[in-house]
């Protein structure tokens, strides 16, 4: 097996003909690899087909897991290790609980959400994002297309089809893995 | 994709165009601090000084060094948490309420109100830190850590405690939200920069490498994340009027105390909000990005909030009255015309009076008008809040224990010194950190840039 990917980059410089490439290239029957864009551009998940993400479900249930956790510590602790008559009120004063209780489930719903974000996403501060090119994060948009997962269209055909579609350039790149 | 009304304001002037938006954000971040810059941190920097003299003493000494009493235990260190707190509602508010209600103009400015809610927040913390004394033994009472004395757990149906709960979550989900937004403006910088500049942009930047895919798990984090603040936001400030209102003191146990201080913390908050963005992008030249168009529209949130704080201030003054109740009643005359009118009549002057003014269209897109306006409401907001608590303690059930409060030379020191915490963390901020979210701005600049609309 090859330790390098060759790549062909089409470079867009708006959005709006991008997202009208990626469903030009996609169907001339190319497989696009990634598009990497310098900021979210609107409905590209879909024209890329990918799949909503699932991050909503993994909040609410960190979010749940902070709700039983909070009403647990404060049942426990008010409740049954020591307790306490405060103000006159029973010892599980229960609409007392409901701030942090709240707070809880707040909390842990977004660093649960956040963490799982950063985990599915592989981001983390040794990360070496090999860019594949460094206009990315400025102005322009890139469309990557692995040679190796397209071998039945000739790379020739590949560059006509990215400069059809709008692609201010067609850069070659190769990859160490 | 979005369609924008040609008849819109452009919310970006100058035809900027993208890479335009990098240049412009990343020069200020590259270049070295200019001297203005340099001059503002050693004021910041100097008065963070001496107000640290002032809060070495009082760790030292105690808080026998403030001049509260017997009478009064609560005065100028609960009013400035208050106030720092109220300020730091401002930039989720922007980040998250606006989010949700699709407000594009908050782009240009939430990077940096956010910056400023969590350096508030942190200004807001010194007080309740430093007011317990012995702040090292602190965790064992406002966190529900497992101890020695006995097994005695933290108190759940303590407002204060339900404070510590929403302040340090608001805290770090505001920090969290934050930094996120960072990580595609660091991705940024990093790929323009070299050497050692690029391992730290880089390991700020988590490797974001800006892929769809990314992108599209990111911008539902962010949809979630604001989902989660916006509650968040009206919970803190909700809590912090708990301290007050499920007590027994006349003028503090009033129902309206809610929603009244959420209204009263949005208000100073975009206040300031208003004060440091008008000095940033006159410093910073980014006029095309923070335009006279956001200014008003800020100015017009201004005029909401603080009508619905004069009509609380009316409100409860009408109540006091009508409850019958003589002690409630009292409180309130002694408000007006007690030894502390003039603190009853600068917050209803700066607060209820002043930000009328924004009623006229030439006021409130002018740029001078809207500083010193800011500036005042923030004035009338430490006041109302100074007023609250004070007045209200000072002259309690019994006369024979009514005093005055003075604050001592240590009081103003530890306001001071988060003055100074405040401005040289915001001054750090500007100087190393993107001051506009790079990436949203970028988003809208096809739609709304004076070029194409």
């Amino acid at each position: 097996m090859s330790d390098s990917r060759n790549f062909v980059l089409g470079v867009y410089d708006d959005e709006d003909v991008l997202l009208k490439a990626v469903k030009s290239v996609r169907g001339a029957g190319v497989k696009i690899d990634e598009v990497y864009t310098p900021f979210p551009v609107h409905g590209l998940d879909e024209e890329l087909g990918y799949k909503r993400s699932r991050l909503p479900i993994a909040a609410f249930m960190f979010g749940a897991l902070g709700t039983t956790l909070a009403v647990i510590m404060q049942v426990w602790m008010l409740g049954v290790d020591w307790p306490m008559i405060i103000g006159g009120k029973n010892h599980v004063a229960f609409p007392d609980f409901i701030p942090v209780t709240f707070e809880m489930t707040v909390l842990l719903a977004a660093f649960g959400m956040v963490g799982t974000f950063l985990v599915a996403s592989d981001l983390k501060p040794w990360k070496d994002p090999k860019m594949l090119d460094l206009r990315i994060t400025d102005d322009k948009h890139v469309m990557a297309i692995d040679l190796g997962k397209n071998r039945g269209v000739e790379a020739d055909k590949i560059n006509s089809i990215l400069k059809d579609s709008g692609a201010v350039e067609v850069n070659d790149k190769e990859v160490e893995d | 994709m979005q369609v924008t009304s040609p008849v819109r304001t452009p919310l970006i002037t100058g035809g900027k165009t993208v890479h335009d938006v990098t240049e412009d954000v990343c020069r200020q971040v590259e270049g070295k601090p200019s001297k203005s810059w340099l001059m503002a941190f050693t004021v910041a920097g100097g008065v963070f000084i001496i107000g640290l003299l002032a809060v070495i003493a009082t760790l030292w000494e105690g808080i026998g060094m403030w001049g509260l009493n017997k009478t009064v235990g609560w005065a100028w260190d609960i009013t400035n948490f208050v106030w720092w707190v109220g300020i730091g509602h401002a930039g989720t508010l922007i980040s998250a309420v606006l989010l949700l209600f699709r407000q594009k103009w908050r782009m240009a400015i939430n990077r940096a109100s956010e910056a400023m809610t969590i350096f508030a927040v942190i200004c807001a913390a010194m007080f309740p830190i430093l007011h317990m004394g012995r702040p090292w033994l602190g965790a064992y009472w406002a966190l529900p850590l497992p101890n020695t004395f006995g097994s005695l757990w933290v108190n759940f149906n303590s407002p204060l405690l339900w404070d510590v709960f929403a302040i340090s979550t608001y805290f770090s989900v505001s920090l969290v939200f934050w930094y996120l937004g960072l990580v595609p403006d660091f991705a940024t910088i990093r790929d323009r920069a070299t050497g050692i500049r690029r391992k730290i942009y880089g390991a700020l930047s988590l490797g974001w490498d800006g892929a769809a895919k990314t992108w599209s798990r990111y911008e539902s984090v962010s949809l979630i994340l604001a989902g989660l603040a916006t509650p968040l936001v009206l919970s803190v400030h909700t809590i912090v009027s708990f301290d007050f209102a499920t007590s027994v003191i006349p003028g503090w146990h009033t129902t309206i105390f809610p929603p009244y201080f959420v209204a009263g913390a949005i208000f100073s908050g975009f206040a300031m909000v208003l004060t440091l963005m008008l000095v940033t992008r006159k410093v910073f030249k980014l006029e095309d990005y923070i335009t006279i168009e956001h200014i008003e529209l800020m100015n017009i949130i201004i005029i909401v909030t603080g009508s619905i704080v004069g009509i609380a201030y009316i409100t409860e003054f009408f109540i006091s009255w009508y409850s019958g109740v003589p002690a409630e009643q009292y409180a309130f005359f002694n408000r007006m015309q007690g030894p502390y009118w003039m603190a009853y009549w600068a917050m209803m002057t700066c607060n209820v009076i002043s930000p009328q003014l924004f009623w006229i269209k030439k006021i409130r897109t002018s740029i001078a008008a809207t500083f010193i306006l800011s500036i005042v409401v923030n004035i009338g907001m430490w006041f109302e809040r100074f007023v609250i608590i004070v007045t209200s303690l000072h002259r309690d059930y019994l006369p024979s224990s009514w005093v005055m409060f003075y604050p001592t030379i240590y009081d103003i020191g530890v306001y001071l010194f988060t003055f100074g915490l405040f401005f040289s963390a915001f001054l750090l901020f500007a100087k190393f950190f993107p001051v506009i979210n790079m990436a949203e701005v970028k988003s809208i600049v096809k739609s709304s840039s004076e070029k194409t609309a």
